[in-house]
């Protein structure tokens, strides 16, 4: 796992992802300037290193309710702001996205970062960027593959040659600069379905599973997936990492969490996909054996523990600023992870 | 409450003449209400290109964003080769997983012989099950014969589009109730 630069032996790791999005708060209606919540989020990398996590990440995403399309310059100031949190994007839409410029961008991060930036690739699950950026949907799939499959070699070789469909061809490119140790981790983000956690294994490359709610073990299902994908084609499954994101708050106690939470997970449902998040299912979530991280500090840990179990996965990461969280709130999320969560996790997934 | 009476062909006038009564029919019961009728032989609606709903812009966001918002649907089809035009099936496909959930939905039916009786018990109604629709079981089905001139002449139609008005009311008031009750015991 080195080449990722993970550890499995201090435990799993935890982190905290924001896809930027741009809510009006349910409770007041009203709506922070786009220039404060990129602040905020700076500003909430730095104090969740401070609590002691392992993992900030910021995703793009060009739609109305957005403020982070050029997600990179905003982790480029979250490079600038920390000193040791590892960042990354959760994740950058490679499809409609030349490679070689999100590479360009991302080694330049990993030098202001110091070798602490990784790249995390998607498909984008919204699709006006399509349109936006001037490709067509109908290619959705092989443009991404395609591309990916060039950020993977730019990122291996030191000299590309390379020519496919989407892009002019490379003759003898050097791609530069080049990160701190020479490459960086490149992650492929996977949806739900076991279909692209396959492709993932297949390709070797490390999976960040998306599981938002639902029983964690329908997400066990496209782990076991990617792993034997892997092994088939010939890699080692015990040296790709996997990750998993998803809902994630914290409160004194669940009841208050869900109570919390449910508004702005429900609110941003409805603004973003047209669907708000039905209360039944938000309930259910509470379970243990759901995935979603909702609850208090000791039904987290629990979820988080039976969840590592189930997957043995490396890295956790959770959104928790979904729909318009105001930014004391999400302090206090902070306060419970770095004062109870966490040290409890480490506990019990580092090896001994 | 929303109703959208829903117009599901571009073809004939048949099914638009029945859901004109049915609008009739809802309108002078329930003048409270907010009901809209849209025929899609009025709309330029794209076909589903896999993009979710609220990207659609023109007549095919007018479409599928007055669906969405509506508390019940009331689907008028024709049969047309046996089965639901491609029209309806369009609409359908622009709309996101589950996107009937908490809706009531229930059926017109207008067909050239009563051979197609089954075809919205076969077709239409394990799509709405599937987009988890509150059904109305009992569905209105019209003959060739029942119409005269764009009227409606047969009697036991009329009645039965006015249950079905009255049913598809009842039982969206009686669902959300169920439902706030239920949300309401949550706590959160």
């Amino acid at each position: 796992m080195e080449k990722y630069r993970i550890n499995p032996s201090k435990g799993l790791e935890f982190g905290i992802y924001t896809l930027g999005d741009h809510i009006p708060d349910p409770h007041t209606g009203e709506r922070i300037s786009a220039e404060q919540r990129i602040h905020e989020i700076i500003e909430l990398a730095k104090i969740a290193e401070q609590a002691g996590i392992d993992f900030f990440s910021v995703g793009e995403s060009h739609q109305e309710y957005f403020a982070t399309q050029a997600h990179s310059v905003v982790l480029s100031a979250i490079a600038q702001a920390t000193e040791k949190i590892k960042i990354a994007s959760s994740s950058t839409i490679i499809s409609t996205s030349d490679p070689v410029r999100v590479y360009e961008d991302f080694a330049t991060i990993d030098l202001i970062s110091k070798g602490r930036t990784e790249i995390i690739a998607g498909r984008a699950s919204r699709v006006g960027l399509f349109d936006l950026l001037g490709y067509n949907l109908r290619d959705y799939e092989e443009l991404f593959e395609e591309k990916f499959e060039l950020l993977l070699k730019i990122n291996e070789e030191k000299i590309v040659n390379w020519s496919g469909q989407f892009r002019a061809p490379l003759r003898n490119a050097e791609v530069i600069p080049r990160p701190q140790s020479g490459s960086m981790p490149i992650w492929r983000a996977v949806g739900g379905p076991p279909a692209s956690a396959i492709k993932a294994g297949y390709a070797g490359v490390p999976m960040f599973l998306a599981n938002l709610g639902g029983p964690a073990t329908s997400f066990k299902f496209s782990v076991d997936a990617y792993r034997e994908a892997a092994k088939q084609n010939g890699f080692d499954p015990a040296q790709l990492p996997i990750s998993t994101a998803g809902f994630f708050y914290a409160a004194e106690t669940t009841q208050q969490a869900q109570k919390e939470a449910y508004p702005h997970v429900n609110q941003g449902m409805k603004l973003i996909n047209g669907r708000g998040y039905p209360k039944q299912q938000f309930a259910q979530g509470a379970d243990t054996r759901d995935v979603m991280n909702v609850g208090s500090p000791q039904q987290i840990i629990e979820k988080i523990l039976y969840q590592h179990e189930l997957f043995g996965h490396q890295r956790y990461i959770g959104q928790m600023d979904f729909g318009g969280v105001p930014f004391d709130k999400l302090m206090k999320n902070i306060e419970l992870i770095g004062n109870e969560i966490l040290p409890a996790i480490k506990k019990y997934t580092a090896k001994k | 409450m929303k109703v959208v009476l829903l117009s599901g062909s571009k073809v004939g006038s048949k099914t638009r003449t029945a859901m004109d009564y049915t609008k009739k029919a809802i309108t002078e019961k329930y003048p409270d209400l907010e009901t809209t009728l849209i025929d899609l032989a009025e709309y330029d609606v794209e076909f589903s290109d896999g993009r979710n709903y609220l990207e659609y812009e023109g007549d095919t966001g007018y479409v599928t964003k007055t669906i969405m918002e509506a508390d019940a649907i009331i689907i008028g089809t024709p049969i047309f080769q046996a089965s639901i035009p491609a029209t309806l099936k369009n609409i359908f496909d622009l709309l996101p997983v589950n996107a009937l959930q908490h809706k009531v939905a229930s059926i017109v039916v207008t067909a050239g012989s009563s051979k197609h009786y089954l075809i919205a018990e076969n077709q239409l109604k394990p799509i709405l099950g599937y987009m988890k629709a509150q059904i109305v079981q009992t569905y209105v089905f019209v003959e060739e014969q029942d119409f005269h001139r764009k009227e409606i002449t047969n009697d036991d139609v009329l009645f039965r589009i006015d249950r079905l008005v009255e049913d598809t009311v009842v039982l969206t008031e009686t669902y959300t109730k169920i439902r706030e009750e239920k949300e309401a015991a949550y706590g959160f």
